[in-house]
């Protein structure tokens, strides 16, 4: 009864004209930032700051709040429309998001999504109000050793998205962990693998990871293909309404998601990285017929739609409880509490009560608000897949480009995003799964630093703990599950494949660059004390075997394994109207120039170049789309106070 | 054909690098330096200096942490008393722990005050170990503002001590301490329980203190530490409950440079006097000075605002003064305390106190510190 209370109070605050107005200034604010990837509270905070001052403490709170609560939501934009994962918890939507936009299903995608982000939201808000009160004890049962436990339970789901080639599955796996594992190492702050680079030393952030991994290979295709992103019968313009009542059909996964969702979300040291593709692990390893996944399923939208938006209220409780922050947004938010003047701590559960319900319920109310605005917007945006490529190519290129620049504000970050690109083009187009190795990416970190840590604390007997043992036997049924049939966007193709005349070359030379990074990876860290090395040694070494073996099957030309693929062999003739490197030519170029000259005009050269050769646009529509690009660069840049790389000759 | 296309790109390219050249001159900051760094003289600075200018705050740590914070709260109060009220925008530069944003400062600044730096321990640390990635050097700088720290070691009560004075009994206990790294703000402590001789292991990985105050409540680590703000808003409350018990704090620097008790803990004794407890002898020598070396460059100067040597005294004094000012503001003083913690902000002489100790370091105690890196972690710098 008290809780009711408690809940009943909260809303009674919110909905006070003044309260509500600044939660929906901050839910504009956070929606309008939200959609350019990459950005998320980072840009939010500052442009929040100066409105903060002088406001009392709840319209404060309402206000950084409604920021916080829907950037995952708009996020969700440019991960379907544009298979941009718009932030680090909305990368699993692209694949089934994208794959539906790419048939002309864009709206009934977005409707899907913001509908389950709003029940998500809201049902996330349920369970933290009765959740709140046990939290503190509940968080302090996950130790390190539990911690290392779900981090293997999230490199389980990688059995259920590896495609059909498990030697390909695992050994991609593997490169992603030992990508994530360069820069300096846990366990005794070594620096691996970083070959004199100095901007290798903190690793290589997760935003230019996912956004080459996923995006750069999306786009360079389109590129290549020269055609509109949706290529299927269009859907009318109710379309996002289908979108709403596939979700209310699948109302009971998009609940168990948000639920999932929440409690990942309320761990401290998991990070929000990984809960959507714990989510899409769980609805691909659930469901009957897998056959869709990774090739347009509405399930696959839902699925980590719902559990991205629960996952900032949990993230809430260690933010909250504990003054630690349970995700990256979330770490901006705390940031902001300090300003306000709230101190975050238990006095949260006793004294202060009142306000986490006050916060707990004005996150639910800005998700049902976002994804109502976003509603609202999905048919119209979802026009956009419509336009013929070349027309969006420069713009979603200087997007990818200004979001990953803003990972660590470094040129290096442009040169990473197309080294890691060229790798995810060739991982596309040879069947390795990228689901498996940005998993890898994400987790290799925590898995290494909990194990260490658990380790030193609790020798072996770490997996005597009962959480262990739990976390253990999750983990043991999902990998059973993930047995019972797997994600391959490439089945079709491959089906369609004459592999009896296939050139093994291309895909041969790929696999030998990854072993052969491998065997760098084990390299260096022979060289590393035990501790600093003994982690991608192990997972080096456990690699090559499957590496090897894979290298023999295309030397012996062993054409009915499922691990020969290659797409571009596979694709009708008259598919592809550019060649693979034309993009990298056009891109590379753009990032040369920025080095020489500064990103605005190295920007404008580009876009003028790019619509008059490749859009053959006529000098009207030329110059008018290159000044809506850099009007709209400079707008952002300079209203968030955003940094463009600067040039050698002229700034 | 094909000339036209191509007429079409060079007349358009021009045309718009044209119009933005002319946008980004039109937005040009003006400044009393040349690209070089040179000081132009004519140029008048009085109170209408800092009219309609932007002053760009880099921070070398991501956005919500305790550097962040302390940067964006005093922003709009600097904001506010400078004269001229210009804009005042905290730039988040992350990485390398924030040698990296350092770095881009000593790159990019000119001594006409409309950049500043904010520093931190961890950006002192890494300059005093000669980290081969740090290309700043303090002596370019001079302070504006100073604004010390301090912090609390406190351990669980299963260790069956109430207080430093029974230090000797926890002498030849195991303990384990929850660290960020080696080379991080951490050496502070860890040189602390090396000196005091405690068998503490040091367990590498944890992000941030926050992370190694949750493996302390979970009651994975019996000891640990937390910098003055976070030990009084997260731990006094488990030391109300009996479940931490507060040992000693480090510190604090007096006008004269000398260790003495924290006046935010009066009650605790600092680290000098524990290590007398522990050895029956006044702290001295190189190890006791190679740790007051670092103490003072992590916590006595935490957080520097500093700008180029050559800037001119009069734009240094309008800092000074402002900083000084905002201390009256009735918001600044409602919200000071819980934003930031509750040392002074020091401008002047005292200043430049804190920042020569915290910015200095004999090279004996420079190699002491190396040489324990390189025993103790199996480090070389």
């Amino acid at each position: 009864m008290e809780i009711f209370d408690l809940v009943v109070g909260a809303l009674t605050t919110l909905f006070t004209p003044e309260h509500f107005a600044f939660l929906m200034l901050g839910v504009i604010l956070g929606l309008m930032i939200g959609v350019f990837p990459g950005l998320g509270g980072i840009a939010g905070l500052s442009l929040l700051l100066p409105f903060i001052y002088g406001m009392d403490e709840v319209s404060a709170l309402a206000t950084l709040i409604g920021l916080v609560a829907v950037i995952p939501t708009s996020a969700t934009f440019t991960s379907v429309l544009m298979g941009i994962p718009g932030s680090s918890s909305s990368q699993a939507t692209v694949l089934d998001g994208f794959a539906l936009a790419k048939q002309g299903q864009a709206s009934r995608a977005l409707g899907a999504a913001f509908s389950s982000s709003l029940l998500g939201g809201l049902f996330g808000a349920i369970i933290l109000t009765f959740f709140v009160q046990i939290a503190r004890p509940v968080i302090l049962i996950f130790g390190s050793a539990e911690l290392f436990m779900l981090a293997i339970f999230g490199l389980s789901m990688v059995g259920s998205l590896s495609g059909n080639s498990v030697f390909k599955g695992i050994v991609a796996c593997a490169f992603g962990i030992l990508v994530g594992s360069i820069g300096s190492a846990p366990a005794t702050g070594e620096f691996r693998m970083i070959f004199g680079i100095e901007y290798l030393y903190d690793g290589i952030p997760l935003v230019v990871i996912a956004l080459s991994i996923f995006a750069f290979p999306e786009i360079s295709e389109l590129f290549r293909k020269e055609s509109a992103i949706a290529q299927g019968a269009k859907l009318g313009k109710d379309g996002w309404l289908s979108g709403v009542k596939d979700m209310i059909k699948n109302k009971w996964l998009a609940l168990r998601c948000a639920g999932i969702g929440t409690i990942v979300g309320a761990i401290p040291g998991m990070g929000g990285s990984v809960v959507d593709w714990i989510a899409y692990g769980h609805v691909v390893q659930t469901s009957k017929d897998k056959s869709k996944f990774g090739k347009g399923d509405i399930r696959g939208v839902i699925a980590p739609e719902s559990a991205n938006n629960a996952k900032e209220g949990g993230a809430l409780m260690p933010t909250l409880l504990f003054g630690i922050p349970g995700s990256g947004s979330m770490a901006v938010f705390l940031g902001g509490m300090v300003l306000i003047g709230i101190e975050a701590g238990p006095s949260m559960v006793t004294s202060d009560i009142d306000l986490t319900y006050t916060i707990i319920w004005s996150l639910a109310i800005a998700n049902v608000l976002g994804a109502g605005l976003s509603l609202l917007l999905a048919g119209p945006i979802s026009k956009l897949t419509e336009i013929k490529f070349s027309l969006l190519a420069p713009f979603m290129i200087m997007v990818i480009s200004f979001a990953a620049f803003q990972a660590t504000k470094d040129m290096a970050d442009l040169w990473m995003l197309m080294l890691f690109g060229v790798v995810g083009i060739f991982m596309k187009r040879f069947g390795w799964s990228r689901p498996a190795f940005l998993i890898g990416f994400v987790l290799a970190t925590q898995a290494e630093s909990y194990l260490n840590m658990s380790v030193q604390f609790y020798g072996w007997q770490m997996f005597l703990r009962p959480g262990v043992l739990i976390i253990l036997a999750l983990t043991l049924l999902s990998v059973y599950f993930s047995r019972k049939g797997t994600v391959d966007e490439n089945a079709e193709l491959m089906a369609a494949e004459t592999k009896a005349n296939i050139n093994m070359l291309p895909q041969l030379l790929f696999a030998v660059a990854v072993v052969i990074f491998v065997g760098i990876a084990v390299f260096d860290a022979w060289q590393q004390s035990f501790l600093g090395g003994v982690f991608p040694m192990v997972i080096g070494i456990t690699a090559i075997p499957f590496g090897l073996y894979l290298l023999y099957i295309f030397l012996s030309r062993q054409t009915s394994s499922p691990s020969v693929f290659d797409a571009e062999q596979a694709v009708a003739e008259g598919t592809f109207k550019a060649t693979w490197y034309e993009p990298l030519l056009w891109i590379g170029g753009l990032y040369l120039l920025s080095m020489l000259i500064g990103f605005v005009p190295a920007i404008i050269i580009f876009f003028v170049s790019f619509f008059t050769l490749k859009a053959k646009t006529g000098w009207l529509q030329t110059a008018l789309l290159t000044a809506a690009g850099v009007i709209l660069l400079l707008m952002f840049s300079s209203f968030l106070n955003l940094e463009l790389p600067q040039g050698v000759f002229f700034n | 054909m094909i000339k036209s296309t191509y007429l079409q790109i060079i007349t358009l390219s021009v045309l718009f690098l044209a119009a933005y050249v002319l946008f980004s001159a039109f937005h040009k900051k003006d400044s009393i330096a040349d690209s070089k760094g040179v000081i132009n003289t004519d140029t008048q600075i009085d109170n209408n200096y800092f009219a309609g200018k932007t002053i760009e705050w880099i921070i070398p740590f991501k956005e919500g942490g305790g550097g962040d914070t302390w940067a964006r709260f005093n922003a709009p109060f600097l904001s506010k008393y400078l004269p001229g009220n210009p804009t005042v925008v905290v730039t988040n530069i992350p990485g390398g722990g924030s040698i990296k944003g350092a770095n881009l400062f000593a790159e990019r600044v000119k001594p006409d005050g409309l950049m500043i730096l904010g520093t931190s321990g961890s950006t002192q640390m890494p300059f005093l170990l000669d980290d081969p990635r740090v290309r700043y050097n303090y002596a370019d700088y001079k302070p504006v503002m100073a604004y010390p720290n301090g912090g609390v070691v406190y351990v669980s009560p299963d260790l069956g001590i109430n207080s430093a004075a029974e230090i000797k009994n926890i002498k030849n206990t195991p303990l384990i301490y929850a660290s960020q790294g080696p080379t991080s703000l951490d050496l502070v402590p860890n040189i602390s329980f090396e000196l005091l001789g405690l068998d503490v292991k040091t367990v590498f990985g944890f992000r941030g203190r926050g992370a190694g105050r949750l493996a302390f409540e979970r009651g994975e680590v019996k000891i640990d530490y937390q910098t003055s703000s976070a030990y009084l808003k997260n731990v006094t409350p488990l030391v109300a409950s009996g479940e931490a018990i507060p040992l000693w704090s480090w510190g604090m620097l007096d006008a004269n440079g000398q260790l003495i008790r924290d006046t935010s803990f009066p009650d605790l004794p600092h680290f000098g006097e524990v290590f007398e407890m522990m050895h029956d002898k006044k702290g001295e020598g190189i190890e006791f000075d190679s740790w007051f070396a670092t103490m003072a460059a992590g916590f006595g100067g935490m957080k520097l605002v500093l700008v180029p040597k050559q800037t001119p005294n009069q734009i240094v004094a309008l800092y000074e003064q402002a900083f000084t000012a905002m201390k009256q503001d009735p918001h600044y003083k409602a919200k000071k305390k819980k934003a930031i913690g509750l040392y002074t902000q020091e401008v002047g002489t005292k200043a430049y106190k804190i920042f020569d100790i915290a910015t200095n370091i004999a090279s004996v105690e420079k190699e002491w510190c190396k040489q324990f890196l390189r025993d103790k972690y199996n480090l070389n710098i």
